[in-house]
């Protein structure tokens, strides 16, 4: 009885997660600009529609070029903080550690709000992608370390020692032996902050001036119930994509970790 | 014959407060197995880390070939390293490992690769040169560490608890292989640990430390037959202590000994700076037997009752209370064909040899 309670349970819960994500699919397909049931027929047109709308593409491609910006600097920087903080001692260094992780929960709103007030009133600088850029590269920077500092924890000392030992500088110590180690470590912070940038809502309204991003364009058309339809085809691509994503990375990280002979302690999937 | 290749002048080395090497003077020789033996904590690691490069020193000069290493990094030092967790880059395979150093060498790739297939030889490794590294065992992974440091011809070769990892069996074969690896290359070893047994065994001389400081540098025998101090002799194998009163002092010295009486002790068997009162004599287990009845012994017999004994197949430990005191002491006796092994509670006698005796000052 008490394992048949727990199969309910865990049904329910898998269905409350993952019914509304079904519901794109359905009503992208589905032949009507009521999103409501029942289904009235099959069509292609909400995707054709897509194709169609040149702001969508324009939303879409800032989108895009803002998280791979944001995402390379961001894993840049964690790199760096990363490897200072597994292997480095220095002054302050957890209180300088807390404060670089903070923005992971810090409201958004709240940096948005100060963020925008800086750009604008303090330094007097116009809206573009790259305002956007560098609220993206604040906030996806603590994932980034959070994720590197596993990676880089996981390396023995020794094996830079020995690189050096070996003749090796520092700089070429890093090249051959410490980089490849972490590869997993940054591709898994490079994936998670695309994905951080790429959905970010709330900095991104308040940063994007004349452009907006995916997020804010999608935000702008729920005004339109006309429109409605396409937004699920929309939500339909970026599930699918999503899904590919995480599996490729996936895939990359497990092989990293099987050449390295290094235990799987997990990663975000 | 034997040329100074290591020198170290006064060798400080602090963190923060705490010392880790408190002025090391120390020697070390062309071609020469030299161990660093000590506890945990005695800064035996520190002191191979400053030769490597790795540490910095404090205060001192660490010379090697007459050239002050003072501004040479790790990199630059003709020392090689096997490490303790024998880092083997997990992400190469066994033969880019045992070649990682050659690559800034001028050689040809097929020197290179000669190079690495000699190597791998020399480890007893032919043939695993494709294979992935961490699909090596513990015993493989050390030989090619060993492979990759020697790869280089170093002057000298580091080695930091080499075999600590390693279970009984493989450990001693590996501690006969190394030896004759240090014969064969000709280069000079130094091998931290703290297994005195392996230190004994390979060693041409032992360096023991204690909280930093070099107690006592000496060969294996020297080092097990004349510790120069209590805490090496305690250190170094199983070492019985008996209270003594120093009665005189000369060429040699008298003493008398609680349980086994009137001593005379030679040279060797004492410090130069003893002094007559209160002492301690050392004595070794093996360097005493239990006599058999029909036995007559030798000059020095000591009657005794066995407290306990340990059997253990080849040899048996007992653990005897002198005649007219309260002192316990070891001796170990082989287990001969036709000599009955004692049980607790027996009268027995005990011969010793003054020879075997070391004085240490309170």
């Amino acid at each position: 009885m008490k394992s048949r309670g727990l199969m309910i349970y865990a049904v329910v819960y898998l269905l409350f997660l993952y019914a509304p994500v079904l519901l794109l699919p359905m009503f992208a397909f589905n032949d009507s600009t009521i999103i409501a049931f029942p289904l009235t027929g099959f069509t292609t047109d909400w995707f054709s529609e897509l194709r169609n709308t040149p702001a969508l593409h324009t939303a879409v491609k800032n989108s895009v070029f803002i998280a791979v910006i944001s995402a390379v600097l961001a894993t840049l920087l964690g790199i760096c903080a990363a490897r200072a903080a597994t292997k480095f001692d220095f002054p302050a260094k957890r209180g300088v550690m807390g404060f670089i992780m903070l923005p992971l929960v810090l409201p958004e709103i709240i940096v948005a709000v100060s963020l925008l007030v800086v750009m604008v009133q303090v330094l007097n600088l116009p809206l573009t992608n790259w305002s956007v850029i560098a609220a993206h590269v604040l906030i996806c920077t603590p994932f980034s370390i959070a994720i590197l500092n596993g990676a880089f924890q996981n390396i023995d000392g020794a094996l830079e020692e020995a690189a050096m030992d070996l003749g090796e500088t520092r700089w070429s110590t890093f090249r051959l032996v410490t980089f490849p180690l972490v590869m997993p470590g940054i591709i898994s912070s490079l994936l998670i902050s695309f994905t951080i940038s790429l959905d970010e809502f709330i900095i991104a309204f308040f940063m994007t001036g004349a452009n907006p991003t995916m997020p804010v364009y999608i935000w702008g058309l729920l005004r339109f119930p006309s429109k409605l339809p396409a937004v699920m085809a929309l939500g339909t691509i970026l599930v699918v994509l999503s899904i590919a994503l995480l599996i490729l990375a996936e895939f990359f990280r497990r092989r990293g970790l099987r050449r390295a002979g290094l235990k799987d302690t997990g990663g975000f999937l | 014959m034997t040329k100074p290749l290591i020198q170290l002048k006064n060798v400080t080395k602090n963190y923060g407060d705490v010392q880790a090497l408190r002025g090391i003077d120390l020697t070390i020789n062309e071609g020469e197995f030299f161990s660093l033996l000590g506890p945990s904590g005695c800064g035996k690691t520190t002191l191979l880390r400053t030769i490597a490069g790795f540490e910095d020193v404090s205060g001192g000069t660490v010379m090697i070939s007459d050239k002050d290493m003072a501004n040479v990094p790790a990199n630059k030092r003709p020392t090689n390293m096997v490490f303790q967790s024998y880092a083997i880059f997990p992400h190469l395979s066994v033969a880019e490992n045992v070649g990682f150093g050659l690559r800034k060498s001028q050689m040809s790739k097929v020197e290179k690769n000669a190079a690495v297939d000699q190597a791998l030889s020399m480890v007893g490794l032919d043939g695993y040169g494709s294979r992935a590294a961490h699909a090596l065992s513990g015993g493989q992974r050390q030989r090619v560490a060993l492979a990759r440091a020697l790869i280089l011809k170093p002057k000298v070769l580091l080695l930091d608890e080499p075999l600590s990892a390693l279970d009984k069996k493989l450990r001693e074969q590996m501690q006969a292989e190394l030896r004759n690896l240090q014969r064969q290359v000709g280069i000079t070893f130094i091998l931290v640990t703290h297994d005195q047994e392996e230190a004994l065994i390979m060693s041409d001389r032992i360096a023991v430390m204690f909280d930093g400081e070099i107690a006592q540098l000496a060969d294996p025998q020297t080092l097990y037959r004349r510790p120069n101090s209590r805490q090496v002799a305690d250190f170094i194998g199983v070492m019985n202590f008996l209270p003594a009163t120093v009665t005189s002092v000369g060429d040699t010295v008298t003493a008398h000994v609680d349980g086994l009486g009137a001593v005379s002790l030679s040279g060797d068997q004492f410090a130069k700076d003893v002094q007559t009162g209160t002492a301690h004599v050392g004595i070794r287990p093996e360097t005493m037997s239990i006599l058999q009845e029909s036995d007559t012994g030798g000059a020095n017999v000591t009657a005794a009752v066995v407290e306990d004994r340990a059997y253990y197949g080849d040899m048996t430990y007992y653990d005897v209370r002198l005649d007219g005191g309260d002192h316990i002491i070891t001796i170990s006796m082989k287990n001969l064909v036709d000599r009955a092994v004692l049980e607790r509670g027996e009268k027995t006698r005990v011969a010793w040899n003054a020879r075997a005796l070391v004085l240490f000052n309170d």
